[in-house]
């Protein structure tokens, strides 16, 4: 930061005069180096705003594509992406609404306004996220005109972090094509394993709802036993991370639980999509 | 490049390493070398904040006044640090969502703040930002070194790209899945202190007391 010494420099001679351990110059120091520093700051985070919220776009756009199954490296994101049709769900009745307009709609930006979420009840708010919005988007892919998966956005508390991510359901609204998260701060190596494509790829051919219409699917401690009765709803836990394994279990219990997707998810088993 | 310039940059590699001898920023050398990638933007971050904070400290360093020396310090390189963060998300954003929490915690690294109080206090700007360098790349050796045998022997690729064929892609070698924890970056930095310091007895510390043999006598 060559600019603070010239402008100190260029301040008064007499303040560069007094003693270093004056009161004054002490006051004059801090505020100088402050301001300098916050300016500096604020200039270089307004400045790479643009380029951090295109990054995280296409970050969100590279998931979806990535859970669907539809990304390898080197594809074009924003081409690969037009296949995908964005729908709105009202969580509370399973329907789809045109009340805001889908290609716009952020739903993490609804959770936080108080028009448009509705506060969780502290027994049944698994995921610990305290809000969530009252609508969601569904992201559709679509194969020659048939629908052939939902992607349905989740997320979470974890050990350190909400974890942001999506669930991909086949188009029977019961098997999962795959799970992957787009944002989380967990420890790398530990809860940061949930990147890791080998432990995304045992949640493909997954069940989510039993046969009373209940959640069934979870993370469990350890790996599966092979065999038992639970095992297509069962995914292993990552080794070193309960408390990750646990949050990522909760949420999707809650996420395809009653207040969650299931109503939706019910009427496109019942009816098709 | 004259003598003292390449003694100021080449000294932390070896002869006095940040890691090596002062045993500092060790906690982020555990968190970030289990792959190289991470490793060498770690370096980058570091050796950027490192460098630009001894230059920016050094030039004031006649008007720091010495009772909120330390906070001057710290602001200055947390400012830097966030800067940094920035740059690292708009520009290699994949990169830094690995590093995570790690950037920010550059700002609690004791090799800035070390090099800073130790250095840049007490020498001009140029030579500050020399020794910011150096200590930077002294720090990013031992990450590659680390990150080398992490890497390799944890998951059998080295810069993602596959050296040894694993068993679960259907070749022979079994990743060692300790390598992948931050105790194993323990245990590497500890055997290269020891290699260091066989290699130049200069570095080994004199032990704080002697257990001494007493003649004819048994301990008491």
């Amino acid at each position: 930061m060559p600019s603070e010494n010239q402008e100190k420099q260029a301040s008064s001679m007499n303040f560069l005069a007094l003693s270093n351990d004056s009161t004054a110059k002490t006051f004059i120091m801090a505020t100088l180096v402050c301001l300098v520093c916050a300016v500096f700051v604020s200039v270089a985070a307004v400045a790479l705003k643009p380029l951090q919220i295109l990054n995280k776009e296409l970050d969100k756009k590279k998931n979806i594509l990535q859970v669907a199954g539809l990304y390898q490296d080197g594809d074009d994101i924003e081409a690969a992406f037009s296949k995908i049709d964005i729908k709105l769900i009202d969580l509370s009745t399973g329907e789809y609404t045109t009340e805001y307009d889908a290609q716009s709609y952020d739903e993490r930006k609804a959770a936080k306004d108080p028009a448009l979420n509705v506060a969780i009840e502290k027994a049944s708010d698994l995921a610990s996220i305290r809000m969530r919005p009252k609508v969601m988007p569904v992201y559709q892919v679509k194969e020659d005109g048939v629908v052939k998966q939902l992607i349905l956005p989740i997320n979470g508390y974890g050990l350190w972090s909400t974890l942001y991510g999506f669930l991909a359901v086949e188009s029977d609204g019961q098997t999962i094509v795959g799970l992957s998260f787009y944002e989380h701060a967990e420890t790398p190596g530990l809860g940061g394993e949930v990147d890791n494509p080998k432990w995304k790829g045992t949640w493909s051919g997954k069940k989510i709802y039993g046969s009373e219409g209940d959640v069934g699917i979870e993370v469990v401690k350890g790996a599966v036993v092979p065999g038992n009765k639970n095992e297509a709803f069962q995914v292993d836990g990552l080794a070193g991370a309960t408390l990750t394994s646990r949050g990522v279990s909760n949420m999707l219990k809650y996420w395809m639980g009653s207040e969650g997707y299931q109503k939706y998810l019910a009427k496109i088993q019942a009816n098709g999509v | 490049m004259d003598k003292e310039t390449k003694k100021i940059i080449l000294d932390p590699l070896v002869d006095n390493n940040p890691i090596g001898l002062q045993v500092l920023g060790v906690c982020s050398a555990l968190a970030v070398t289990t792959n190289l990638g991470t490793a060498v933007v770690m370096t980058l971050a570091l050796t950027a904040v490192t460098a630009c904070s001894n230059l920016s400290i050094s030039m004031i360093r006649n008007h720091i006044p010495s009772a909120i020396r330390i906070i001057v310090q710290m602001t200055i390189i947390a400012s830097l640090v966030i800067v940094v963060d920035q740059v690292l998300k708009a520009y290699v954003y994949d990169l830094s969502k690995q590093l995570s929490v790690f950037v920010g915690l550059i700002i609690t690294n004791c090799i800035v703040m070390g090099r800073a109080e130790a250095f840049a206090m007490k020498n001009p700007p140029g030579i500050s930002f020399l020794d910011g360098i150096g200590n930077g790349l002294g720090y990013g050796f031992v990450l590659m070194v680390v990150g080398v045998c992490r890497e390799l022997f944890g998951t059998g690729k080295l810069f993602g790209v596959e050296i040894l064929s694993t068993v679960n892609d259907g070749g022979w070698y079994v990743p060692n899945g300790l390598m992948l924890l931050p105790p194993s970056a323990f245990f590497i930095i500890g055997l290269m202190i020891w290699a260091i310091r066989t290699f130049r007895p200069a570095q080994v510390e004199d032990p704080d007391f002697k257990i001494k043999d007493v003649s004819g006598t048994e301990a008491v």
